[in-house]
């Protein structure tokens, strides 16, 4: 597949292991912001071909992860609501809440569809005009301007029962909260490619100017990810500690502007729940107060749950989201939390640490490692 | 699933909708997002909307370059074994 295999050549990935090994002197913990880093990493086992004082510390960069509990119990009370339909994106479907999930409310005769993109939630609220239709949204930079454009389609039809449910959630402030955890310790990040492809570069000059440590924004091919490194380990070589773009092909300084209008016209920032991290300000965004006929949360606050859930105490999916801990810290990693029955939103989603690790490490990490 | 965007080649646009050819896969995506996109170009595809267009020639150029160092690398290392003999 053109501008995919050109980045996984096995001749190239040899000749940057041995660049980078030979520019590395000393431990290194980099931090992939992005999910979809932390599969491709995962997936290729370049983990274990790498110098051993290179660690990848996975990070917050996973939507359904970040999801709080308590926003999957509001999207499950308005399952529940007579003649609603929630659309949704398929990942967000075996998250569970406090007490249920959006697939075990669909088999129970709920009307809870998967779509594939936001104006697909427009079209079934066209297609029907009883119904009310909920589009529970999630999504970082890369996902808001799609769901956001959902919004200014069903206004420009003029629909009154299309809204939105969001957990719109932005990477500079989380990363933030990253860097200002005593528990963490990063040295440099790997920088999310196709949030970047919307927002531009520009968007993390404060990590080296206010933080110090070098960023390199990646592409997702293995090779994407090798060179990234050896540009990380450049930096640190010849002293420099800026943000860089390996992902070139895609990614510019000022990112998509027509996309960041969108995203302007529809959203404002707010203060954010992180599931496993807690809230931070204005790192979320929900829609502007102009568009509150379709913000399902104030729509039907009605049918919103009072309570406030906790989250299950045997899941640590909060530091791994963090970075503190691996999915071998959790004692119920592949037995009592699985894919088919997860415990905490780091198995659900394909992007999530602990479903990487299950699908491509599993016998990698209850062994400990072929590392230790 | 969330954060992927998958490239893919534009074969032919009809208002908001292009249809797009990834890997073989044909798929009707939302040009909305871009200010400007052609039949032939490459775009980076997610849920739907084409979110960027890829810089080919940066893709080549990028690759070429790493492609060169390799094979200069590459080249040193055979000519010093042959030296070495």
């Amino acid at each position: 597949m053109k501008l995919v295999d050109e980045y996984r050549d096995p001749a190239v990935a040899r000749y940057l292991l041995e660049q980078i090994r030979e520019l590395c002197d000393g431990p290194l913990n980099i931090m992939e912001i992005c999910g979809g880093h932390t599969h491709s990493i995962v997936r290729s086992g370049m983990e274990q071909v790498l110098p051993p004082t290179i660690k990848f510390v996975h990070g917050p960069g996973c939507p359904v992860c970040v999801t709080p509990t308590a926003k999957i119990d509001q999207a499950i009370a308005l399952a529940r609501r007579p003649r609603t339909i929630i659309a949704t994106y398929g990942d967000m479907m075996r998250v569970p809440g406090s007490s249920s999930s959006l697939l075990q409310e669909k088999a129970k005769g709920a009307h809870v569809k998967i779509v594939y993109s936001s104006l697909d939630a427009v079209r079934l609220a066209v297609e029907n005009p009883d119904s009310e239709v909920v589009f529970f949204a999630v999504g970082f930079e890369t996902t808001i301007p799609a769901n956001g454009l959902s919004v200014i389609r069903a206004k420009q039809l003029g629909l009154t029962n299309y809204s939105m449910l969001s957990n719109h959630v932005l990477v500079p402030p989380v990363i933030r909260a990253v860097l200002d955890d005593p528990a963490v310790r990063i040295d440099a990040f790997l920088g999310p490619g196709h949030v970047s492809t919307i927002v531009g570069s520009q968007d993390y000059e404060f990590i080296p100017a206010e933080y110090h440590r070098p960023v390199v924004i990646s592409g997702f091919e293995p090779n994407d990810i090798l060179e990234s490194l050896f540009m990380i380990l450049k930096q640190r070589r010849e002293g420099r500690c800026e943000v860089e773009v390996q992902y070139s092909r895609a990614v510019t300084k000022y990112g998509n502007p027509r996309a960041l209008d969108v995203v302007k016209d529809v959203f404002s920032p707010v203060e954010q729940e992180w599931r496993g991290i807690g809230a931070i300000a204005e790192s979320g965004l929900s829609l502007r107060e102009e568009l509150r006929a379709f913000d399902a949360y104030h729509k039907f606050h009605d049918w919103m749950p009072l309570q406030r859930p906790e989250e299950p105490s045997e899941c640590v999916c909060g530091e791994i989201t963090r970075g503190v801990k691996e999915p071998r810290d959790c004692a119920s990693f592949g037995t009592g939390c699985t894919p088919e029955r997860p415990l905490g939103a780091c198995m659900v989603s394909t992007e999530g640490t602990c479903a990487a690790y299950y699908r491509y490490q599993l016998v990698t990490v209850q062994t400990g490692g072929v590392r230790d | 699933m969330m954060c992927l965007a998958v490239p893919g080649e534009v074969l032919d646009i009809d208002g908001s909708i292009a249809m797009v050819d990834m890997a073989g896969v044909k798929r009707r995506v939302c040009i909305d997002l871009l200010a400007e996109v052609h039949p032939g170009d490459y775009v980076l595809v997610h849920v739907g909307f084409a979110l960027q267009i890829i810089d080919e020639q940066e893709a080549q150029e990028t690759l070429k370059l790493l492609r060169a160092c390799f094979q200069e690398d590459l080249h040193a290392a055979v000519g010093s074994q042959q030296e070495g003999d």
